[in-house]
């Protein structure tokens, strides 16, 4: 759409790097904002977003039962790079997705789960419990988060599995500094 | 202070899974954007890449066939017949250090940890929208200028040799990252 021309192009050569400035391709979809413009991309947007909430559940229920399935796939069919791969990108998509959906405790587990398969040495010979439990404990609280004292649970219940998931993880990388840092570090993510 | 005309913008969208590409398209429409292609995977995102010439790519990390880092690098290919120039803004649920470090160095613009935020993902367009900074080809890299901030004191191998301190002031993908805007 906006294009400059390749003369447009400007390289200054350096030792070990060439820099490349050209004119800002985009400026012409930039305007200054008038001070009588009361537009708010952002809040139309939140609006929008809350007008999609009411599929949210369903939505969640869907990311759920993926990730039940990508388990039975396991069961049935062993440890290869696709059912890993499933396993993990529908444990990925959960943890990504469901605090917009409104599950933050689901969201809590799956990055727990997450962990587990990207750290663990042999994802085979982690104890088949523990990820079972972070499954089940994605279903149950999107299946039941309606009450309060359900959400209290959810919250104690993905703290409960992220803590046994680390100490597991941290025995278990004990002899693979690379993964142990990985473990320890903080999320860039802003606690709420 | 700057608005866009996201009506005069095209995006690609590309992640695996459906109800993100829906909240995305929805954020992108309320925006005011008319034109979002989507792809649901890496390899088909580089075809609508190529084909339908973006201003702006959205994409996820973790995806089937090729993921969103490889994308980035293919995007970042100096030589190609395609605009390498593009602006890549990486939605992912990965909120590790490394990762944002291994997103940087692949070629990405700006870096956005979901959970997604209307006020977040209108930032990050903004930003690469109205401060673009200039590309920098190396041996081993070509993107975006990775220096956000200059560091008189750091000797370290990857220490660029001959080049004017000309460094966009911008917190680093980091710090954005962990501002959780």
């Amino acid at each position: 759409m906006t294009k400059n021309k390749p003369g447009d192009i400007e390289i200054k050569t350096y030792a070990t790097h060439h820099v490349i400035m050209q004119p800002n391709p985009l400026r012409k979809v930039l305007r200054r904002l008038e001070a009588d413009d009361g537009d708010d991309p952002v809040a139309r947007a939140e609006k929008a977003l809350a007008g999609l909430s009411g599929e949210f559940g369903s939505w969640m229920t869907i990311e759920a039962d993926r990730l039940s399935a990508a388990w039975d796939a396991i069961g049935s069919k062993g440890f290869s790079d696709a059912t890993r791969g499933e396993l993990f990108r529908a444990a990925h998509d959960i943890r990504g997705d469901a605090a917009t959906f409104g599950f933050p405790s689901a969201g809590a587990a799956a990055n727990s789960l997450c962990r587990i398969i990207e750290h663990a040495p042999d994802l085979a010979k982690v104890p088949s419990d523990l990820i079972m439990h972070h499954i089940d404990a994605v279903q149950a609280i999107v299946r039941q988060r309606t009450k309060l004292d359900t959400v209290a649970m959810a919250n104690e219940l993905s703290r409960q599995l992220r803590g046994i998931a680390d100490e597991f993880l941290t025995k278990a990388n004990r002899h693979r500094p690379e993964h142990l840092e990985a473990i320890l570090a903080p999320s860039i993510v802003p606690v709420e | 202070m700057f608005r866009i005309d996201f009506n005069k913008l095209r995006f690609l969208v590309c992640d695996d899974n459906p109800h993100m590409r829906r909240i995305l398209r929805t954020l992108l429409h309320s925006f005011g954007a008319r034109e979002v292609y989507e792809a649901e995977d890496g390899a088909t995102a580089l075809e609508m890449y190529t084909h339908y010439v973006p201003d702006v790519v959205i994409t996820d990390w973790a995806m089937p066939i090729f993921d969103g880092i490889e994308l980035a690098q293919m995007i970042r290919q100096p030589d190609s017949k395609g605009n390498p120039y593009a602006p890549i803004i990486m939605l992912t649920g990965h909120s590790e250090k490394r990762r944002v470090t291994m997103a940087r160095d692949a070629g990405v613009t700006e870096f956005l940890a979901k959970p997604i935020s209307a006020k977040g993902l209108y930032q990050r367009i903004l930003n690469v929208v109205a401060n673009p900074r200039p590309f920098i080809k190396t041996k081993t890299y070509f993107g975006p200028d990775r220096r956000r901030n200059t560091s008189n004191t750091y000797i370290g191998p990857e220490r660029r040799v001959g080049g004017e301190m000309e460094v966009m002031q911008q917190p680093s993908l980091l710090d954005k990252a962990r501002s959780g805007i």
